[in-house]
């Protein structure tokens, strides 16, 4: 009998087991060498030397702070648009989608089976300076007549934006699914207007996804560095691109490194003031 | 894919077809071949000694890099798979000499295969694998015709016997444009870099010797001596046509996609890509800056792990002087195979105008190649880097 109750306090511990080693052996361990490496110095060539050096952060930050900054910037317009997008998309499969609910989301996705680098490569294409949608926009007057949408910011935000579409709507839909529209009703019979009962019930309600959709779609996207080097020019360039340059091109891995961690560290911080600010207790639903 | 085809059909020029494959030897004319002893000292030192030839031949090379003909077959691969009996495995994979560096050094620098048998690398950036110790060296005896090697490619200084590279091709770095959105030839630096009614319709190369090297030499600096003084001089002035919105793009081999659709008008670019692109675009225009422009050569490499014997036999087959002058028919590069001109002209005797095959003197008096050593220093690397935006 012991035996038998040993092991189901040893369950929970064998169910984890599989997923905490996982983490150690692909999360903690490279994590531990990416900081390790951020403090050597020296060249591919010379071999690299454990040395302390801090400088290798001090300097990155000074460096390339503008592409912090617009890395940020970027990435928080494009959170901030696709949310604008997805809501309404994810509330309307949600709640009138019906039947067509699956083939709505399966519409959602279906972009994910073509790869990344093809589909923003095809946004070169379709923002082509003498391509049919700048051609339109010229003939409309949106668009001056030796302007261009490739290779602007305009064009990279929005290429973000698409990109990492399906991650705010997913979840957004998964929340807004799970309402019991019964509270909703309730709240309507309580003499709350339509716009009332949304904000009022509706939308903390959501308030998991799209704590969820947000932070899915931001951090990837402040670490993107396909759209910038495709849609953009380098004066478009975020910090991505930096490391990317830093990682293979100057292979200088330690300042690459220290790169990674000070942009990780600025989304960490982030995120934890984010979520204090929605309420914690409110985003496990 | 329609429009590649066209280009095929139109670049075909006959001499495929007619091309019967005769390997190897008969190394009829010229004298002053690499000699011997080269092979017995260091080809032997390492590498597999093993004679027989893989099933599959893995071959990394540039996009728009090997004859195509029209029905979209490479003909001279095919013609050694069925000659040899392997299957070549032939991957367009090399945009950039950096980027793809930054994807082969990591097996690589762990001693890893990367999968490939032969690739094919610019100058500077093969003396730096080459000095990393990633590379097989050759075996001299399965390419008794490295006899036909060009006298002047023979003992480049990072690799002085051909030990470890064999050329693929050299070619020049221009200035590529469309006449007709520019308004007229473009032979000037200063006008690519500072002209407004260029803005924004520029783009670059990612490769420094080229870009860097093509502005110093219109500042009247020298690019085959770099002084930091003269570097930093070129690259404040890209600095500068950077942050005016002149300069769109840095690029690797992909200019090639953005100077047809009108998104570049004015590209830094490599001679013989151009010249394939007129099939489809007959405006676009290629022409050396007045100032001067940049020469180099792309070699054959075996990575590490790569089957030699293989690979040697292949270098062997594209070094006879007839399966050299069908690929050359094709991609418009200066061939580094002695005789191969010969054949071109007795087929194609058109080609004999075409200079970026045939570079008149005056060309090859306006042409350098960029400072080895500053081409490998983090230093220099760096500042190239800060200015392409990373």
């Amino acid at each position: 009998m012991e035996l038998a109750q040993d092991r189901r306090r040893l369950a929970p511990y064998l169910l984890l087991a599989p997923g905490l080693a996982w983490l150690a052996v692909f999360f903690l361990v490279p994590m531990f060498y990416l900081g390790y490496t951020s403090l050597q110095e020296g060249s591919l060539e010379l071999g690299y030397t454990f040395q302390w050096a801090w400088s290798n952060y001090t300097d990155s930050i000074s460096t390339y702070r503008d592409q912090f900054l617009r890395s940020l910037e970027y990435a928080g317009l494009a959170t901030l648009i696709a949310f604008v997008v997805s809501y309404p998309l994810a509330y309307w499969i949600a709640f009138r989608g019906g039947r067509w609910k699956n083939l709505l989301l399966l519409l959602v996705i279906a972009p994910f089976f073509v790869t990344y680098l093809i589909r923003t490569l095809a946004w070169e294409s379709i923002l082509a300076d003498e391509g049919f949608v700048a051609n339109l926009l010229r003939h409309l007057h949106l668009l001056s007549a030796n302007g261009r949408l490739l290779a602007t910011s305009v064009a990279v935000v929005a290429g973000i934006t698409y990109n990492f579409l399906p991650f705010m709507v997913l979840p957004l839909y998964v929340s807004l699914e799970q309402i019991d529209t019964g509270l909703i009703e309730a709240a309507q019979d309580l003499y709350a207007s339509k716009l009332r009962a949304f904000l009022r019930v509706t939308l903390p309600l959501s308030l998991p996804g799209i704590f969820a959709g947000t932070l899915l779609t931001f951090i990837p996207a402040a670490g993107d560095f396909v759209n910038a080097q495709l849609l953009g020019t380098p004066r478009q360039y975020m910090i991505g691109n930096v490391i990317q340059s830093k990682f293979l091109v100057i292979t200088d891995y330690p300042v690459a490194a220290a790169l990674s961690f000070v942009l990780m560290a600025a989304i960490l911080v982030g995120v934890a003031a984010y979520a204090r600010a929605l309420g914690t207790e409110k985003l496990t639903g | 894919m329609t429009d590649r085809i066209t280009r095929r059909e139109l670049m075909r020029r006959g001499a495929l077809g007619g091309a019967a494959v005769s390997l190897p030897s008969l190394l009829a004319a010229c004298g002053g071949g690499i000699k011997s002893s080269a092979q017995t000292t260091t080809a032997g030192a390492g590498a597999k000694k093993d004679r027989s030839l893989s099933s599959v031949f893995r071959f990394s090379n540039w996009p728009e890099y090997i004859d195509v003909d029209k029905d979209g077959n490479r003909p001279t691969l095919d013609q050694f798979e069925k000659k040899f009996n392997v299957k070549v495995k032939y991957i367009e994979d090399i945009n950039d000499n950096d980027q793809y560096f930054g994807k082969i050094q990591g097996p690589l620098s762990h001693g890893q295969s990367i999968d490939r048998d032969l690739m094919v690398l610019t100058d500077s950036t093969a003396a730096r694998v080459k000095d990393l110790g990633w590379l097989e060296p050759l075996d001299k005896s399965a390419i008794p015709n490295i006899v036909n090697l060009q006298d002047a490619l023979q003992h480049p200084d990072w690799d002085p016997n051909r030990d470890y590279s064999l050329p693929w091709q050299s070619g020049m770095t221009g200035i590529g444009y469309d006449p007709k959105r520019t308004g007229g030839p473009i032979t000037s630096v200063d006008q690519v870099l500072t002209d407004k009614k260029l803005k924004g319709k520029v783009t670059l190369l990612t490769e420094m010797g080229d870009t860097v090297g093509i502005v110093m030499q219109a500042q009247g600096n020298d690019p085959a001596k770099v002084t930091p003084e003269a570097f930093d001089k070129a690259i404040s002035a890209i600095q500068d046509a950077v942050d005016s919105g002149q300069v769109r793009q840095f690029t690797g081999n992909d200019y090639i996609q953005l100077l047809p659709k009108g998104d570049a008008w004015v590209s830094f670019s490599w001679s013989g890509d151009i010249v394939q692109l007129q099939a489809d675009n007959p405006n676009l225009r290629w022409n050396l800056p007045e100032t001067g422009g940049m020469i180099w050569t792309d070699n054959m490499l075996i990575p590490k792990k790569g089957d030699v014997y293989t690979a040697c036999t292949f270098m062997n087959y594209v070094y006879d002087p007839k399966v050299a002058a069908q690929i050359e028919d094709w991609v418009n590069y200066i061939c580094p195979v002695k005789g191969a001109n010969e054949v071109l002209l007795k087929q194609d005797p058109g080609v004999a105008k075409n200079e970026l095959i045939f570079p008149t003197d005056e060309m090859l008096g306006k042409v350098k190649i960029f400072d080895a050593k500053v081409s490998n220093d983090p230093d220099y690397k760096e500042k190239f880097q800060a200015v392409v935006g990373a």
